[in-house]
């Protein structure tokens, strides 16, 4: 059985690299995945970028209909997830618009953050 | 000279801003490095001289501070910046003369659908328009801070988004298009709107977003919807002068003076229309361009030829079904026709909850029944306008008519 957890956060950005607050997360999420690795139930985990910098696609009557943000549809929540590797964002819309939800609800489309291993 | 100076500088912005994207590959980095260009150029120019190629020069000293920026940053430890140094490094070799693909890709990158409308207005002002954050707070009417926060939000968005520098593949343009005309005709209109700002601020927007419909125009020739929104601006722009009194009242395209109107623009704007229209590709800017053109065309009000712009409305409401223009087409149908015709159906769009709010409407109706010689309920029209706090011009319009019916 496979889960996925929600890693809620209480600001809209990630810390900027290079501040004492990134390397504090960094090191924190460091030693957890540390011991997920180690119990050998760890598949992937990344930090997404502000939710700011979300797109949201709704596809109505064949015509795709773009959202700056997040979904703000309160009937709307969270049912499954898809990762793929895209040149920009032009080609993840694209995609984003041929999944199903896109056509009865919407897909947000939320960079995922590229982060070094912590050393 | 410093005026011309700040014109001609403004004037290469977007093609510098454009090179510079490409060089840097962040809309960002390449804004900052063209703005301290200008500022070196602001202090040297004056005394050293205008260079022969300075799009050339201003390109040159923007590359050089931008790598400058980049190594500082890079020393920082900034990843980001050490790949994008990389870029513009290797990029020493790289073509740094302008290209047309260039200013294209900004104008469709900054006007890009994933990028709030606002954003996009914003953005195309700033980076292609190459106003300034104040100058486009005051245009909206909001505190500078908010408009310099709204563009920090927009490019941080297309950097951690990667929203892409370049043309759009063939079966996006048309979309892609029509939203850039739609962020440049919002722009005009915000200039047009005689409701808020003061009237320099709003000349401004209007000549800067003629300057964007000229430049689309010119990068993707024959586009016919392009070229009927640069009719359409041209012609609207053409009774600017005669717009207002010399109060700042509005005066009404029926009293206006049509000797003040500019007829090398609407030479210039009935010229692009027509060559649009022989495209045989119809859209709504070319039909607003038409119905604009009928108005240039009429010697006088009373020539106006209501009929066809009614009919133009109606052709119209096809592509955009909204309450507004149906309000447009009752007032020229009643033109046509006679009052009554039209007061039918602003009768019935009054109740339009879209619409309730609009002063226009109620302004629209009021007239309609002054025609009808019920002037009662043209004075309880006219009041319930002015209870909806239309702008100043129309205010003081719809004082006087009250006053005139009163009396």
């Amino acid at each position: 059985m496979k889960y996925m957890f929600l890693l809620n956060r209480t600001t809209d950005a990630l810390p900027e690299p290079g501040t004492a607050e990134f390397d504090q997360m960094m090191q924190a999420y460091g030693a957890a995945l540390e011991t997920l690795g180690k119990a050998g139930v760890l598949i992937d985990c990344a930090p997404l970028a502000a939710g700011s910098a979300a797109t949201t696609v709704r596809v109505r009557d064949g015509e795709t209909i773009l959202t700056d943000g997040p979904s703000a549809e309160i009937k709307e929540q969270l049912g499954g997830y898809t990762i793929v590797a895209c040149a920009d964002l032009d080609e993840a819309l694209k995609w984003a618009a041929i999944m199903p939800a896109a056509r009865d609800a919407s897909v947000e489309v939320r960079p995922i953050v590229a982060v070094q291993a912590p050393s | 000279m410093s005026a011309q100076l700040d014109q001609l500088i403004r004037s290469h912005w977007w093609a510098a801003v454009a090179t510079l994207c490409r060089l840097t590959g962040d809309l960002a980095a390449a804004e900052d490095a063209v703005q301290e260009a200008c500022v070196v150029a602001l202090e040297q120019w004056p005394s050293a001289g205008v260079p022969d190629n300075a799009l050339g020069w201003l390109i040159g000293v923007a590359r050089h501070k931008a790598l400058d920026r980049l190594r500082r940053e890079a020393i920082r430890g900034s990843k980001e910046a050490a790949s994008m140094r990389e870029a513009l490094e290797t990029g020493a070799e790289q073509d740094a003369s302008p290209r047309a693909a260039d200013t294209l890709s900004l104008m469709f990158l900054c006007c890009h659908p994933a990028l709030s409308l606002e954003a996009r207005v914003a953005l195309t002002l700033r980076s292609v328009g190459g106003l300034s954050t104040a100058e486009i707070a005051a245009a909206f009417l909001v505190p500078e801070a908010t408009m310099a926060k709204r563009l920090v939000r927009a490019k941080a968005k297309i950097r951690a988004a990667r929203i892409p520098f370049r043309v759009p593949d063939e079966d996006e343009l048309p979309a892609r298009l029509s939203a850039i005309l739609r962020v440049v005709y919002l722009v005009f209109t915000e200039g047009h709107m005689a409701s808020r700002g003061d009237a320099l601020v709003r000349g401004d927007l209007c000549d800067t977003a003629i300057a964007l419909a000229r430049g689309v125009v010119g990068l993707l020739p024959g586009e016919p919807e392009a070229m009927g929104l640069l009719a359409l601006l041209l012609l609207t722009d053409a009774r600017r002068a005669a717009r207002s009194d010399d109060l700042g009242a509005l005066v009404l395209l029926e009293d206006q003076d049509r000797g003040r109107w500019n007829a090398g623009m609407i030479a210039e704007g009935e010229a692009i229309l027509e060559a649009s229209l022989r495209k045989g590709r119809p859209g709504p800017y070319q039909l607003r361009a038409a119905i604009a053109a009928c108005h240039s065309t009429a010697s006088s009000a009373g020539r106006t030829d209501w009929r066809q712009i009614a009919l133009l409305y109606a052709e119209l409401i096809r592509y955009e079904p909204t309450p507004v223009v149906e309000a447009n087409r009752a007032v020229a149908l009643a033109m046509a026709e006679g009052p009554a015709a039209g007061l039918v159906i602003l009768d019935a769009l009054a109740h339009h909850p879209q619409l309730q709010r609009w002063p226009q409407l109620h302004i629209a109706r009021a007239e309609l029944l002054k025609r009808l010689r019920r002037h009662g309920e043209a004075i309880d029209v006219y009041t319930s306008a002015l209870e909806l706090e239309p702008a100043p011009a129309s205010r003081s319009f719809i004082a006087r008519r009250i006053r005139e019916l009163s009396s």
